[in-house]
């Protein structure tokens, strides 16, 4: 389903160039949970932002279904990501003036559909959000920040989900919980790229490999 | 949930930037719609002052015309019949004269059957040296009026002087403390003073009136006068003066005529004058206006731009404001997939609602207040409907041009928005 293939990344800055990814090579398929752990800076966000279509690589290939959403023009890879691709991130990025509902419906403005609001009030009720449905952000505990986060991801029905930190600032219990929406995913036929410097993801992904200084490592 | 009701909600959400934002574009569409409202009061009013002075002045003037032509009517205007070899110069710089002509003249001139003139006063006058009281004076013989025979009798303009009676003038009898009914002596004859006249500011101060023939005796012209004042003559027009010498001369050839301002036409002169001087105030009073507006245009064509300049700047911070605090909205919404089209439709159409209502409340804004304004100012207020104003013009300009401006200054933060690399933001966890 997603594919790296000899993929690096580098930057030019002042001090001549950073490489953030060097020569990453790896598959995620469906129905599979893999987990990249590393620590802070080795790069895990860069890896998945390129994942995503949003972070053109220095070299290599990344294929998404068997597409490499680089070589679509902007407008193809706005689509692809809609689509195909669900984001969740650490720090949730909820807008800040709209609900529950609204939050998890912003995901139709880019890929509108018939029965969406029927599906958002499904996925309300899936991650036991219907009494905080018309509450906003800032009315939330960060669990069910998380949770509006992941329910936005899930709307469109994406294939894969990026995760980056999803469980970064959630005590054990939001945690367990986030990690099981995950679980439950991948186990309904999609695909989780999660990347984390948290050692309890490892209890749940399918796979895991570890990540340092820009490199995948055994 | 669309662009539209994302639109809104953020709007709702960052009420003040965006009122900020609304009051600068009314401001400046204030500023332009009240520039524009406040000349048109000033035309207006100066339409009003002008016509109210001209009505003003037509009224006085056709007033004072008729007034005029009665007076002309009722006056005619004066010559005076001197001697043919009379030096006029003299005559002019002495006001009497020098040569004399027989009394009989005036008699000739009566029985003539002239018709142009209607009065005749002979008279005898000549500068002298008042013997007793040891001062110059100029004594008038007079006698009263010779009627026109062929005219019908009216009341004599003029009333005759008594024989034994004299006439002093203000300045004679003012310094010598003389009273009517004193008895005084000139010339070693005794008068008994008839009339003491008020100040007139003239040669009449200084003269005395005594009986024509009282007076050629006392000068020793006997039969003599040397001048014939011909009152009320009756035709009127430039060609009055040209008929009355033609008529004269075939009477009296021995003799020339010229004019003597009358009252009337020195009346007619100035009310003439007073007109002149009216229209002249209303030409100063237009002046003044036109200066005035001129100031006005002046001071709106360098303020409106500066205060529109100094709007936009503004809306232009507002918007890379509103950019800098949407960022991470930005990233996420490009990051789940919206397009950078979409990105910036959502920007401009802020960018035009605050356009749109930011006109459309300056308009109203723009107008109230030049009506206001002007109502302080000229003291007089002109309704909305006086102003002659394609109002509905205005409004479509204002509120066009305004979100013409606001896009136009958010046009640049708007770019920014949508050229965001949303990378860059989500990185920055």
């Amino acid at each position: 389903m997603l594919e790296f293939k000899n993929v690096s990344k580098w930057f030019n800055g002042a001090q001549g160039r950073v490489a953030v990814l060097k020569d990453v090579s790896f598959c995620v398929q469906t129905g599979e949970l893999l987990a990249i752990r590393g620590p802070s800076g080795c790069g895990k966000t860069t890896l998945l932002l390129a994942a995503g279509g949003l972070l053109r690589p220095s070299e290599g290939r990344i294929s998404l279904d068997g597409q490499d959403p680089y070589e679509l023009s902007p407008e193809q890879r706005s689509n692809l990501r809609a689509r195909m691709i669900g984001f969740v991130f650490q720090q949730f990025h909820l807008i800040p003036y709209l609900t529950v509902r609204q939050n998890i419906l912003a995901a139709s403005l880019a890929l509108p559909g018939e029965n969406v609001s029927a599906r958002a009030q499904e996925i309300i009720h899936h991650f036991g959000l219907d009494d905080r449905v018309n509450h906003v952000p800032a009315q939330l505990s960060t669990g069910e920040r998380q949770r509006t986060a992941l329910a936005r991801a899930v709307l469109n029905q994406p294939k894969v989900i990026l995760a980056d930190e999803p469980t970064g600032n959630l005590d054990e219990e939001n945690a367990r919980t986030v990690f099981g929406y995950l679980r439950q995913y991948v186990n309904d036929g999609g695909c989780v790229l999660l990347v984390t410097h948290d050692d309890r993801a490892t209890a749940h992904a399918t796979r895991t490999l570890q990540m340092r200084q820009a490199q995948l490592v055994d | 949930m669309t662009i539209w009701s994302l639109l809104i909600r953020e709007i709702l959400h960052r009420k003040l930037n965006f009122a900020l934002a609304v009051l600068s574009v009314m401001v400046a569409s204030g500023c332009l719609i009240g520039s524009i409202a406040l000349l048109r009061i000033h035309d207006v009013r100066t339409d009003q002052i002008l016509e109210q002075k001209e009505a003003e002045l037509q009224k006085s003037t056709v007033q004072l015309n008729d007034e005029t032509r009665k007076a002309m009517l009722k006056l005619g205007f004066n010559v005076v019949i001197l001697p043919k070899d009379q030096n006029l110069s003299d005559w002019y710089a002495e006001d009497f004269a020098s040569k004399y002509m027989p009394e009989d003249y005036v008699h000739k001139l009566a029985d003539s059957g002239i018709v142009s003139v209607r009065h005749f006063l002979p008279s005898l006058q000549q500068k002298i040296e008042w013997p007793e009281q040891k001062r110059k004076i100029i004594l008038m013989g007079a006698r009263g009026e010779v009627p026109n025979l062929h005219k019908s009798l009216v009341k004599p303009m003029v009333e005759p002087v008594l024989p034994g009676t004299i006439i002093l003038g203000y300045e004679l009898h003012r310094s010598l403390g003389i009273k009517v009914g004193d008895k005084v002596t000139l010339m070693g004859k005794d008068f008994t003073v008839d009339t003491c006249h008020k100040e007139r500011g003239n040669k009449d101060d200084i003269t005395a009136w005594i009986h024509l023939p009282e007076a050629q005796e006392l000068l020793d012209k006997p039969g003599q006068i040397n001048a014939i004042l011909a009152l009320e003559c009756l035709c009127i027009g430039e060609e009055a003066l040209p008929i009355i010498r033609k008529e004269i001369a075939a009477i009296l050839p021995g003799t020339q005529v010229i004019e003597r301002g009358s009252e009337a036409i020195a009346r007619a002169e100035a009310r003439m004058k007073v007109a002149e001087q009216g229209l002249a105030l209303i030409e100063r009073e237009k002046h003044n206006r036109e200066g005035l507006r001129a100031v006005r245009e002046r001071l709106a064509s360098i303020l409106t731009p500066v205060v529109v300049t100094a709007c936009a700047i503004w809306i232009a911070v507002l918007g890379f404001t509103n950019v800098r605090a949407r960022r991470e909205e930005i990233g996420i919404l490009r990051a789940i997939g919206i397009r950078s089209r979409h990105i910036l439709v959502m920007f401009l159409s802020r960018h035009v609602i605050v356009g749109t209502l930011g006109g459309a409340i300056g308009f109203a804004a723009g107008v109230l207040s030049a009506v206001y304004f002007s109502a302080a100012r000229e003291g007089t207020r002109i309704g909305i409907t006086d102003m002659g104003l394609s109002w509905i013009g205005l409004f479509v300009l204002s509120v066009v041009g305004a979100a013409a401006l606001a896009v136009i200054a958010g046009w640049i933060p708007t770019m920014i928005a949508t050229r965001q690399d949303p990378a860059d933001v989500l990185r920055e966890e």
